[in-house]
């Protein structure tokens, strides 16, 4: 695994933008999508999402597998859903229109149906976004960009030595299980549940063992190039801001509060067909 | 309390989180449950917090479950991002009473210490925290998120209370000065 | 600051860390001066990277401790200036390139000391080009670490801190890591480096002969916290402070001093290609021709067999290509070749970590590829580089016996079997410990332990000595062969180390690019100029020593001299 983020280098209008004002309209667009349960919002927010998939030229071969792992989980969830309360729907929405009768006290009703429309819905405007993210940002400008929305920048900097440091852990994992393995440790699903957590505690021992010692080196060489000198730190591979990208952020702005005026503006989160 | 967070802190946050994202796929199915995993990263998480304080294991919670996701999964479930930062974050408290990295943390009072907070932890995360935050943003059903929390919360407080405590005895041992050993013949 | 003023000072410098009794560095007095390149040689535990650290200021900043005496460098105190006021007069490089390559990407860690100065980003960009295009890494600036050799790694190390402009480079064990023929490039980069630009360079290391590769002005030798000598190379290696210091000779000096040649400074000893041996000449040819030769081994039954191992990871990259090599019981055998010439893949193929795409390897005449890696792990056991990556139980007798644990053999079996394997480790009278409080190298020898008490024919060691110095390093090797001759255990060892390779193994597999170059003698391959090139390994002085003394064979007077050092040092352990 050489680079562990999917991203790819791409001359595209998204992967252009700076990588502050796609973490910050993730930020915004996840926010919005959490907040609101306005249908004609969130099916606006479906097409500007797919439009961006569209012109960041993501390809059906890179979201297939994803599409379908969220499709099956989704399907799971909502099935999840009616079993715990098949009138949820109906609260929410304070009508009750029948469509069929299923089992015992199950029914279906045009309100759990549109209920559970608007939960999927809500899914696929969040969940993808952080998919073209990180296809699109390059993870050399998420400690900055990180930064740039106000975390600190000591913290902001541990996601770069994340990123930096998961092939290498990765790798030791795997080098670790195998010597282990050849000792006889097994991660199997054989044996008893205290057993399976004991050996796994016996090939997690030597890697958390290792990183310890990983930490002193890297804060030691740290510490020798000066970092933490200063209150405030700059970022080599940070992207200037463009015109456009202060367009994007104007954008996402506006439409952050559009969303959430238009969704509380009769004091119900919900859009109610039913009355 | 004051914590420090001085560059080893900093450089534990990353390495931390670098171990939370790989260890993501690693799972122990438990058979009584079909499709249920107790998930080793949780441990991992425990040490981190136990060994470096409050901050440490906040960020690590949730840097390493929205990575993680994402990297893995492809995507990031919000609502149980945030409670894990809560986990390291009680464990975290009580970091300078653990002193894992000084070698004193395989004493009874501080694995019981130890036990006690991650269950109160996890119940607030995954009892609380994660079931609200779906109704809130979902509106989902109470009785759903509250049994899917339920379970989350047991397989956690199990998989921390075992693992979690193994790994740290055993680091703590090794870590401690050692003194009064004799070779013996 | 005149050029006659020290750069660095060290006045009567003692100092105590705090967890410790006994001062580390006592009543210290040295002066370097500008422009000058320093050696500063010592086994572990001599003090020398206690000195470096108060070059840096980490003592006494993050190290605390008691420290007396004066100690200036460039004209300031370290003590006062702290680690960041250093970090722009001395750059560290560290031994670990992995540790200190900090960044995703290298143009970023170039940058780093100067993101954390505010410099503003054009003023970076342009000073990390700078410094990109004077270590030829400007077409690998947007390169990951994992996408680089050591020696990239290691020049980015370097470009790290020469971005803050530094008068002072300290490199701490540079060489501890790369394959010879790249530590023997880094060497030369420096020196390269020195005559372009204004720098002091102190170099902390043990493998002289790989420093003297280019001209170094003054070696410093330390033992005990105090220097013993601060001499020419010339005057150093003519006298025999070094050996009875525990650093080890270049080899052609100890062939030289073997041979009864008197060396003097003027002879130039410190370059086998610039030496004078007009008056050794004669010497060493005598000494070859009635010196014992060494005896062609019998070979044992074969033990293990690779034939025609094909494997590539996905199909697009070739990693083996056509490899078949035998082992023969008993044997030490060597598997040598740079960073990514396959030799990690070979063992993880023979341990069954991974599957060979084509070819058959099999265990005395029967094919091994229905056996499981745990079921190949009781009769091939694989030990890791660093003992820390296997220890996975607090106390030793506990780590020892899990591969028996987990194998659910009776409780009083394993005590006994423990106990057995403990007392041939020498580390019986431990066994109560725990592993933290051993040395290096002792942790080493539990991690093999913990493989022995398998009861394996056939122990594969990825790198055992790497990073040791000779004191350590002759310990851990001295440990293999005596297992090699009590047990009858056979050995194959990863390594890029060539002393190890001539002094302790039968036989040297050369892998290049995933193919076998060369299955010979270690002497024959290190007087092998083509093979050494391809190989990434370096030349052994002792050739260029026989050719230079006129002597016809030089890869038999190689193997002549390993086999008469071998048995001084038999001799040195009878007594």
């Amino acid at each position: 695994m050489a680079r562990i983020l999917s991203y790819e280098k791409k001359n595209t209008f998204v992967h252009r933008l700076s990588g502050f004002t796609k973490l910050l309209f993730l930020i915004l667009w996840c926010f919005a999508g959490a907040m609101t349960f306005e249908t004609r919002i969130l099916v606006v927010m479906l097409l500007i999402g797919a439009g961006v998939y569209y012109v960041a030229d993501i390809k059906w071969k890179q979201v297939s597998s994803v599409f379908i792992a969220i499709m099956i989980f989704m399907t799971l969830n909502l099935v999840a859903i009616f079993f715990f309360a098949p009138y949820q729907g109906c609260e929410i929405y304070d009508s009750r229109t029948a469509i069929c009768h299923l089992f015992g006290n199950y029914y279906l009703t045009k309100e759990q149906l549109f209920y559970e429309f608007n939960v999927c819905i809500k899914y696929f405007t969040v969940i993808p976004s952080v998919f073209v993210f990180l296809t699109t940002t390059d993870p050399s400008e998420l400690a900055s960009s990180l930064n740039g929305v106000g975390v600190p920048y000591s913290i902001a900097y541990s996601v770069e030595i994340a990123l930096r440091y998961i092939p290498d852990v990765q790798d030791e994992y795997t080098r670790i299980k195998n010597a282990q393995q050849a000792r006889g440790i097994e991660m199997s699903a054989k044996g008893s549940l205290l057993k399976r957590i004991k050996n796994t505690s016996l090939i997690i021992f030597p890697l958390i063992f290792s990183s310890m010692e990983k930490i002193e080196v890297v804060s030691n060489a740290m510490e020798l190039r000066g970092f933490g000198k200063k209150p405030k730190r700059t970022w080599y591979s940070k992207r200037p801001l463009t015109s456009i990208d202060l367009y994007v952020i104007s954008f996402i702005t506006l439409f952050c509060i559009a969303t959430m005026i238009i969704t509380f503006a009769d004091g119900n989160r919900f859009f109610n067909p039913f009355r | 309390m004051k914590f420090k967070l001085g560059i080893r802190e900093i450089v534990a946050m990353g390495i931390g989180t670098a171990l939370f994202v790989v260890l993501t796929t690693v799972q122990i199915p438990v058979f009584l449950i079909p499709n249920t995993f107790l998930q080793p990263r949780m441990a991992v998480l425990a040490f981190f917090s136990a060994a470096f304080g409050p901050i440490v294991g906040a960020v690590i919670g949730i840097l390493g479950h929205a990575l993680g996701d994402a990297i893995y999964y492809s995507s990031v479930w919000w609502s149980w991002v945030f409670p894990e930062a809560v986990v390291g974050l009680c464990l975290g408290l009580f970091a300078k009473q653990f002193e894992v990295r000084e070698g004193g943390f395989a004493v009874t009072r501080n694995v019981i210490l130890f036990n006690v907070i991650q269950i109160i932890g996890n119940a607030i995360a995954w009892c609380v925290m994660a079931p609200l935050l779906d109704i809130l943003v979902y509106s989902e059903p109470a009785n759903k998120v509250f049994a899917q929390g339920t379970v989350a919360f047991v397989l956690n407080i199990v998989v921390i209370g075992f693992l979690g405590t193994v790994l740290l005895v055993a680091y703590s041992k090794i870590a401690g000065r050692q003194s009064g050993l004799k070779a013996e013949d | 600051m005149g050029k006659h003023e020290p750069i660095i000072e060290f006045a009567d410098v003692t100092f105590k860390y705090k967890s410790q009794q006994q001062p580390t560095l006592k009543n210290i007095n040295l002066k370097i001066f500008p422009g000058e390149k320093v050696l500063i040689a010592g086994q572990s535990g001599s003090g020398k990277s206690t000195l470096a650290h108060c070059l840096n200021a980490l003592i006494p900043c993050s190290y605390a401790g008691d420290m007396s005496g004066v100690l200036r460098v460039c004209g300031g105190e370290p003590r006062q200036l702290g680690v960041f006021g250093m970090s722009k007069r001395v750059g560290t490089v560290l031994q670990d390139t992995d540790g200190q390559f900090i960044a995703l990407t290298v143009g970023e860690d170039l940058a780093f000391a100067l993101e954390n100065e505010c410099t503003p980003k054009e003023e970076m960009v342009q000073k990390v080009s700078e410094v990109a295009g004077k270590l030829e890494l400007t077409e690998f600036l947007g390169s990951a670490p994992g996408a680089l050799s050591g020696g990239q790694k290691q020049r980015v190390s370097l470009g790290g801190v020469m971005t803050c402009d530094v008068k002072i480079l300290l490199f701490d064990e540079p060489l501890a890591n790369l394959d010879p023929a790249t530590g023997k490039r880094t060497i030369a980069l420096i020196d390269e480096l020195m005559q372009k630009e204004d720098l002091t360079v102190i170099i902390i290391e043990h493998r002289l002969e790989d420093v003297l590769y280019r001209k170094v002005d003054r070696i410093v030798l330390m033992d005990d916290g105090m220097i013993i000598a601060d001499k020419t190379p010339d005057k150093l290696l003519s006298s025999d402070i070094l050996k009875s210091h525990g650093i080890r000779e270049p080899l052609y000096i100890a062939a030289l001093k073997a041979a009864g040649a008197q060396i003097s400074p003027e002879d130039g000893p410190s370059s086998i290609d610039t030496m004078d041996l007009s008056a050794h000449k004669d010497k060493v040819k005598e000494w070859y021709h009635q010196a014992d030769k060494n005896k062609e081994q019998e070979k044992g039954d074969t033990l293990l067999s690779l034939s025609h191992l094909q494997f590539s990871y996905n199909d697009t990259r070739q990693i083996i290509k056509d490899v078949s090599f035998d082992i023969h019981s008993g044997e030490m055998v060597a598997l040598v070749g740079k960073n990514g010439a396959g030799k990690s893949t070979i063992a993880s193929l023979i341990c069954g970590f991974l599957r060979p795409d084509e070819g058959v390897i099999s265990w005395k005449g029967r094919d091994l590829s229905d056996l499981s890696i745990k079921e190949r792990g009781e009769i091939i056991g694989y030990c890791m580089q660093s003992p820390n990556q296997m220890i996975s139980r607090p106390m030793i007798y506990e780590e020892v016996a899990l591969g028996l644990t987990v194998r659910g053999v009776p409780e009083n079996e394993i005590k006994e079997r423990v106990y057995e394997v403990l007392r041939i480790c020498g580390l019986y009278p431990y066994r109560n410990w725990p592993v933290s409080a051993l040395s290096f190298g002792q942790k080493k020898r539990v991690s093999i332990a913990s493989i022995l008490v398998m009861d394996p024919d056939l122990i594969i060691l990825d790198e055992p000595t790497a990073g040791q110095d000779y004191a350590h390093y002759t310990e851990i090797m001295e440990f293999l062969k005596d297992l090699r001759n009590q047990l009858g255990v056979t050995i194959l060892m990863i390594t890029h180390d060539m002393h190890l390779m001539l002094e302790y193994t039968d036989r040297t597999l050369v892998l290049a690019d995933g193919e076998l170059l060369m299955d010979g003698r270690p002497w024959d391959v290190l007087t092998n100029d083509e093979v050494c090139d391809r190989a990434y390994l370096k030349r052994t002085s002792l050739y260029d020593l026989a050719v230079k003394c006129g002597i016809d064979d030089p890869g038999d007077f190689a193997a002549t001299f390993i086999e008469h050092e071998k048995r001084e040092r038999g001799a040195i352990e009878v007594k």
